[in-house]
């Protein structure tokens, strides 16, 4: 039982790692979806996130050109699926559905040279005094300089959405775009700029996963954390300091499973695999049904395309 | 006189076909440039990538149409296809959003596997035994959809990501079982179960390239064009995927209308799965699937969810899995090609629809009087 502590305190330093990528997806989106856009393409976003920030790591070796690219690739596909979701106003949920495959394919072509070699990655930096804190300190600050970037850019979200102009504009755009309209805001405009936005935040995400959490680039490597990300949202209700809870949450059970994994408990990985999977549709069922009691949250016009002529 | 742009206020007929043209003709321009691109930087000379991009072409559209062997091997990709993209179409024109085809067929998979090598062993009939195993495969798609179908019509719940969800679990169950309790003692450790038996597989023809499986996809494939047309299901769904409301005031019970939907959408990529088990795989293996389920929406989209236009694209879209199978070989392409063609598709044919939804009017200008 002596190493029970440190058993538990390595288990929540690798929740915060396995959490983080979601955290990144969870707020862009959460700015992509208040200004009433869903979008469903986050696998893609993060997939071209992480090839593109592995890509220039690799050819530059300096991480904030990655970081640049990989927000950069995400921002491209950003455009297409505001260009096809406010511009030509089709159906947002197939738009995503294309997203993610471009995505995803865009990623493997590119990544095909980039499998088995090693670039530039994410080191932890400990904070001096913050990480001399009991427990605390191992837990949450002795990471990356991405994962404290996650960390400030809650508060950050939280601050621009509630108490500044801009996210008031950001708020009325998705939550009547009429209104919006008449007072003489660019709806569209704001739609994409915010959804090319959070689409650039999302793919942040995935260069974590191949600059500080794989440190490699596979194919495919984010495995789904796409779409859970995209119910964490939903559990978020649209707010940022919850969408840290919910991130931490799918972390500590990714984080779980591999130690168990790791300690040899009698359990195969395919089921501890599955955890994650499982966990997104029991949160997804929950949420749901209280969601709809309280309909907090919610963009009103979340997923409806705006339109002039179709005024009322 | 001048041109304006103007909305249309009915869409012409002929939008349903030649749209979906357009877009992959356009898809396929796209993706011709993202090759000269891939191979510009291989071969660092534009003619030459030129070239090459030719050829790969050539071979991806006429090699999977234009031989025997290609031809079965387009056949034999476009049965899981076809079953799977029939299912889903089910449940799309309710608007309903099942993206957990591939997780079906994978169950519909599993569970005749179990069927042919442990529960039915006994059964020494083939027709007894292939009845069977596809009662179970569709059963398996089915339960596997009722998960989301019971979620949605009860708690509201977004049957997009729980479907998705679901894939990921059956895949990692089928690994879990390959690797695992299933696998074959005799396979020298390849991650797959023992081959079915004899009785367990499929009448086949032509040295055994080419199952029945088609025939089993077509007979669904008109079932479903006579109940969507002559039937009150097929009136009253589409009712529930135009207009939700419209569908409640008219006394349709949209909760069961939401159950049955995904239910039957599962059990048909069910029996894909069983169908691919006792035709083409004859034992359940890790990844037998290079994503039917996903490519499977792009043709149900691109088939405007008419059954049997759905088996015409799923031909065409074997072949191109195909084509893309060779292009992998010969030219060291990525697999992922085909995700980036697919995606491209699904763009154009979208972009296609909203400017469809508009046209071009010549406006005389009327003199101003005087």
């Amino acid at each position: 039982m002596n190493d029970l502590p440190s058993f538990v305190i390595s288990t929540l330093q690798a929740t915060v790692r396995a959490g983080t990528p979601l955290l990144f997806a969870v707020l862009g989106t959460i700015f992509t979806e208040r200004s009433g856009v869903m979008n469903l393409g986050l696998e893609g976003l993060m997939l071209v996130g992480a090839i593109g920030g592995f890509m220039a790591s690799y050819n530059t070796s300096s991480l904030v050109v990655a970081i640049l690219l990989a927000m950069l690739a995400g921002a491209v596909l950003g455009f297409i699926h505001a260009f096809f979701t406010v511009t030509l106003k089709i159906n947002q949920i197939v738009s995503g559905l294309a997203i993610t495959m471009l995505g995803t394919g865009i990623s493997g072509l590119w990544g095909k040279d980039y499998i088995g070699v090693i670039a530039r990655r994410f080191e932890p930096v400990k904070i001096p005094l913050l990480s001399d804190i009991p427990y605390i300190g191992r837990i949450f600050f002795e990471h990356d300089l991405l994962v404290y970037i996650s960390f400030l850019l809650v508060p950050v979200m939280w601050f621009v959405i509630y108490k500044t102009r801009a996210g008031m504009t950001l708020r009325a755009v998705g939550e009547s775009p009429d209104a919006a309209d008449a007072k003489g805001i660019n709806v569209f405009a704001v739609r994409y700029l915010f959804t090319i936005l959070g689409a650039s935040i999302t793919a942040i995400g995935g260069a974590y996963l191949s600059l500080a959490y794989n440190s490699m680039w596979i194919e495919n490597m984010t495995a789904g954390r796409g779409w859970i990300a995209i119910a964490l949202v939903l559990f978020a209700t649209w707010d940022p300091f919850k969408s840290l809870i919910g991130a931490y949450l799918f972390g500590g059970i990714t984080a779980l499973g591999l130690r168990l994994q790791a300690i040899g408990a009698h359990i195969s990985p395919d089921f501890l695999k599955m955890l994650p999977y499982l966990l997104t549709i029991a949160v997804l069922f929950f949420t749901s049904t209280d969601t709809l009691k309280r309909k907090v949250g919610a963009p009103a016009s979340l997923g409806i395309p705006y339109s002039r002529e179709d005024r009322t | 006189m001048r041109i304006r742009i103007e909305k249309r206020l009915e869409i012409p007929r002929y939008a349903g076909i030649v749209v979906p043209i357009i877009s992959v003709a356009f898809a396929l321009l796209i993706m011709g440039v993202i090759l000269l691109v891939f191979f510009m930087g291989r071969l660092g000379n534009l003619s030459s990538a030129f070239r090459e991009t030719f050829e790969a072409y050539k071979e991806m559209l006429t090699w999977p149409f234009a031989n025997r062997y290609g031809l079965f091997s387009t056949f034999m990709r476009m049965v899981p296809l076809a079953f799977v993209a029939l299912g889903l179409s089910f449940a799309y024109r309710m608007k309903i959003w099942n993206i957990g085809g591939e997780g079906q067929l994978y169950m519909g998979a599993l569970a005749s596997t179990w069927g042919a090598l442990f529960l039915f062993k006994d059964v020494k009939s083939p027709l007894m035994m292939i009845v069977l195993l596809s009662i179970i495969g569709a059963t398996a798609g089915a339960v596997w959809a009722l998960i989301p179908a019971l979620m949605k019509a009860f708690a509201r719940t977004d049957e997009i990501v729980v479907t998705l969800m679901l894939n990921y679990v059956a895949i990692f169950w089928v690994d879990y079982l390959v690797y695992g309790p299933w696998k074959d003692p005799k396979g020298y450790g390849f991650p797959g179960t023992a081959p079915f038996p004899s009785q367990a597989r499929l009448p086949s023809f032509f040295d055994d390239e080419f199952h029945i499986g088609i025939f089993i996809a077509l007979a669904i494939a008109l079932l479903l064009q006579y109940i969507y047309k002559k039937t009150g299901w097929g009136f009253n769904s589409q009712i529930v995927g135009d207009n939700l409301l419209a569908a409640r005031y008219s006394g349709i019970n949209v909760r069961n209308y939401t159950i049955i939907a995904l239910v039957v959408s599962g059990a048909i990529a069910g029996l894909g799965g069983a169908v691919q088990m006792m035709g083409v795989q004859h034992r359940l293996q890790h990844g037998f699937s290079p994503g039917y389920g996903y490519t499977a929406i792009i043709v149900a989209w691109l088939a405007k969810l008419n059954p049997l236009a759905i088996l015409l694209v799923s031909f065409l879209f074997g072949g191109l899995l195909v084509g893309n199978d060779q292009l992998q070989m010969f030219y060291k392409l990525p697999m992922a090609l085909i995700s980036v063609f697919q995606g491209l598709v699904l763009f154009c044919l979208l972009g296609g629809e909203a400017v469809f939804k508009y046209r071009l009017a010549i406006v005389k200008e009327v003199p101003e009087s005087e």
